[in-house]
């Protein structure tokens, strides 16, 4: 369940792992899957061969060791790989879902839902559906008695997404819906219904006054666009009935962190043998066994050399308030 | 309305002001941000007058005002400022430059002693602007973006504008990091948001928190948990942190009831109790190991653990107190009041800020959404039995906020009072603490998944040929530490390798 939708189907400790959960696999910070336990199943990586009967009963959270007998390669000792057997969570889902389209990760996701004001209970619309990155962070957002209504253009797209949340167990907070937004508006139903709108759409702009039409007063619109052209030309089209509109960027920066001394400058190179600035992987020393005493050893840090340089813009804006007078709403051209 | 809303049987987000809610006022385009309390006597100093704010009760967030002859009014569509205006689809026609431009102070015509005389003739603020255009020589050679600035400059003065916002985590965080960053530990929105996300925070999450920003933090878990779930705020030492931006919440009864303090010490004596994750006998284990006296006696200290009526806390509430002399505090930071109006040069406006003029937002007034007539107070002690509930089956997630803090030994601590696989995020304004607590849990292998983060947000100025970032930006908005607890390999664990030497086994248990 990886947004719980009453009180006793939270994770907690007392938790164990049943035929049926759906794990996720962490191997490395940049290695995992989400598997579906079945006592038969098998799970084979380059760790070592998994029996997932081996995990029934354990926490989550746990740490699994493969059977004896690794297969093939690794040249690891039999039975010495492991791998942890995590909860799965909207954050790690964006890390193992399968890619059926350029997706939404961690960065812009939680500014789209800080920013969008999203709160348990909350109606959002969203286009496109793509692979449900984002999806599965609204819902959590909108848990227990929200609502994410979500459309794609792309049949097999929408429907892939469906089974994903079914699996998850979203579907009460989720409904998947084939549609043209940018043509075809949101539906009529939902209009003055919607707290909020995400688009993420190549011509958001055709898709504007529609989401104007959906919108609650001061509810909020975000439009995501990777490229600047997009971003202005749907500005101009926000102009007629919104306000507050901003445009932002967010990028993250990840450091390493080693456990090193750095030379001494006045110090001979003779004794700076337990120099170890960071070239490649060192075994991480416990506590106890620091670095010889002369040297002094201590934890430095740096950012990481790569990464990623541009994911898109971020456009955001508000429903104006017709004039403070009741009566005066929706005067946004509907096309 | 065209149509009435359909469905969504209660609007969870109340989208209008009423008596006795928090209210953001933005006046001229962000010049200055200030909370209020829609108290009947509550007004507001704008220029050299006082407003009664009387006048947005059941506006719409959202609204603009201006300050007309006797107060407050609502400003009508066609005085509204919208966003690049006039300056759209002329950019590309645009000729003009600032080539005859001298900076000599004649080209206005209309002098101070003029402009005073208009206004005792009672001419609105819009008209001084108007006239001030038409007197100035060289208004026409400006280009349009210029002569937008110039317009915007001098409705400012002379026609300021009142936007009536609803506060919300967004809101709050970027008021605050605006114009009092020292008081939220220079947590920007983004990173704020980004925390959230990495603790896993939604509906019947059990949040354990610690919160050395005011309030913020917990303020921003409540809102996110809707009034499930609950959010535990520790704290060092026997004092309580201040959470009071709680208050500018609109916290309906519901949410603040799910909110509660409790000292670390108090906590720390759950973890041998009945939780001990390495027992194979598991989820069976009796937490007998209680000790229920001592819990008892602390719970008491704190504060009274009843659900008592409003009056009590504020008085009772937090007794403010900066806990560390924190490098960055700033002699705002010492005042006990909570700076409700946070801009600084305007002290004509700071009476809003002391406690007494705002009462507590949660327990009064707000009977419009809350459910039951009387709230409760937030931040109470936790009941034994919630206490016993969080030994056996852990927080679902951890933040930490302690911007002044070594946090390596608080996480120590803390980590093991989370469930297994629970999420967590540190968060700091300086990088070091962050780099040797990470370092620290990957010796003692408790975590997995660590990563420091460190979110970049730039702003950009939108409009038709002219799009750019903007020119001035925020560089640092916090650094953040990431990862997920684990549950240590126990013997059992061992065994089912069945090939665990008694050597082995040890080592496994002591990893």
């Amino acid at each position: 369940m990886m947004v719980p939708l009453d009180p006793c189907n939270k994770p907690t400790s007392q938790r164990r792992i049943t035929e049926g959960d759906t794990v996720v696999v962490y191997e490395r910070h940049d290695s995992m899957r989400a598997v579906t336990v079945s006592a038969a199943g098998v799970l084979q990586n380059r760790f070592g061969v998994f029996r997932h009967a081996d995990w029934l009963g354990r926490h989550f959270g746990s740490k699994v060791f493969s059977s004896g007998g690794v297969g093939g390669k690794g040249g690891r000792k039999a039975g010495g790989g492991f791998v942890h057997l995590l909860a799965p969570t909207p954050e790690l889902w964006t890390l193992v879902l399968s890619h059926r389209t350029q997706i939404l990760y961690i960065a812009d996701i939680s500014l789209v839902v800080a920013y969008l004001e999203l709160v348990p209970g909350c109606v959002v619309l969203e286009s496109g559906t793509g692979s449900g990155s984002l999806t599965t962070s609204l819902a959590r957002a909108v848990a227990p008695h929200g609502r994410v209504y979500t459309f794609d253009f792309h049949d097999q797209r929408a429907d892939s997404a469906r089974e994903d949340f079914e699996k998850n167990g979203l579907s009460s907070l989720i409904t998947v819906a084939v549609r043209d937004i940018q043509g075809q508006g949101f539906p009529d139903e939902y209009s003055g219904a919607a707290d909020a709108v995400f688009l993420d759409l190549p011509q958001p702009w055709l898709a504007i006054p529609s989401a104007g039409t959906m919108l609650r007063q001061d509810g909020v619109l975000c439009s995501f666009s990777p490229c600047i052209e997009q971003v202005q030309r749907a500005c101009e089209t926000m102009r007629s009935c919104f306000t507050d509109i901003r445009t932002f960027e967010i990028l993250l920066r990840t450091y390493e962190v080693h456990e090193g001394a750095l030379k001494s400058a006045t110090v001979n190179e003779a004794s700076s043998e337990g120099c170890s600035l960071p070239g490649k992987k060192r075994k991480i020393r416990s506590a106890g066994e620091a670095l010889d005493s002369t040297q002094t050893s201590s934890v430095i840090a740096r950012p990481c050399s790569t990464a990623r340089g541009h994911t898109g813009y971020l456009t955001f804006a508000r429903k104006s308030v017709q004039g403070s007078q009741t009566g005066a709403a929706e005067v946004c051209p509907t096309s | 309305m065209a149509q009435p809303p359909p469905q969504t049987p209660t609007a969870v987000i109340p989208r209008a002001a009423w008596e006795g809610c928090s209210v953001l006022l933005d006046i001229n385009d962000g010049d200055r941000l200030a909370f209020f309390r829609l108290t009947p006597g509550a007004t507001v100093k704008i220029g050299d007058k006082s407003c009664s704010l009387q006048p947005l009760l059941g506006r719409p967030f959202g609204s603009l005002f201006r300050v007309g002859p006797d107060g407050l009014l609502p400003c009508q569509d066609d005085d509204k400022p919208r966003d690049g205006g006039a300056a759209e689809g002329q950019a590309q026609e645009e000729t003009r430059d600032n080539r005859s431009l001298v900076d000599n102070n004649t080209a206005q015509t209309l002098s101070s002693e003029d402009i005073e005389a208009m206004k005792r003739e009672g001419a609105s603020g819009d008209a001084i602007v108007e006239a001030l255009i038409a007197n100035s020589s060289t208004f026409g050679n400006k280009t349009v973006f210029s002569q937008e600035k110039y317009k915007l400059k001098k409705q400012k003065k002379y026609a300021p504008k009142v936007l009536l916002r609803r506060p919300s985590t967004r809101s709050i965080c970027e008021t605050y990091f605006k114009k009092y960053p020292a008081r939220i530990g220079f947590m920007r929105v983004d990173t704020l948001s980004l925390m959230l996300s990495m603790a896993n925070v939604g509906a019947y999450s059990d949040v354990l928190a610690v919160d050395m920003v005011g309030g913020l933090v917990v303020g921003a878990v409540a809102e996110r948990l809707g009034g499930t779930g609950y959010v535990c705020s520790t704290y060092l030492g026997s004092v309580a942190s201040s959470i009071d931006i709680i208050r500018m919440y609109n916290l309906n009864s519901e949410m603040t009831s799910r909110i509660f303090q409790a000292p670390l010490s108090n906590l720390c004596s759950l973890k041998s109790s009945g939780n001990a994750p390495g027992s194979v006998q598991g989820d069976a284990v009796e937490p007998s190991a209680v000790p229920d006296e001592s819990l008892q006696s602390s719970l008491e200290k704190p504060s009274d653990t009843e659900v008592s009526d409003g009056k009590a806390q504020s008085t009772t509430a937090q007794p403010i107190v900066i806990e560390a002399p924190e490098p960055s505090t700033d002699e705002h930071l010492n005042r006990g009041d909570i700076p409700i109006d946070i801009e600084a040069p305007e002290p004509a406006t700071d009476e809003h800020l002391n406690q007494g003029d705002i009462s507590m937002p949660d327990c009064k007034g707000n009977n419009g959404n809350s459910i039951a007539p009387k709230a409760p107070r937030a931040g109470k002690a936790p009941s034994p039995e919630r206490m016993k509930y969080w030994g056996e089956h852990g927080f679902s997630s951890l933040i930490v906020a302690a911007p002044g803090h070594e946090v390596e030994s608080v996480v120590a601590d803390l980590l093991p009072l989370l469930s297994y696989s629970a999420p967590f995020a540190i968060y700091h304004q300086y990088l070091q603490p962050l780099a040797t607590c990470m370092h620290s849990l990957q010796v003692s292998k408790m975590a997995i998944g660590l990563q420091i983060t460190e979110p970049w947000l730039r702003e950009y100025q939108v409009l038709p040929l002219r799009s750019h970032p903007h020119m001035q930006m925020n560089a640092f908005g916090g650094y953040i530490l990431s990862g997920i607890r684990v549950h240590k390999p126990d013997p059992l664990g061992a065994r089912v390798q069945e090939k665990s030497s008694g050597a082995t086994e040890s080592m496994l248990v002591s990893l």
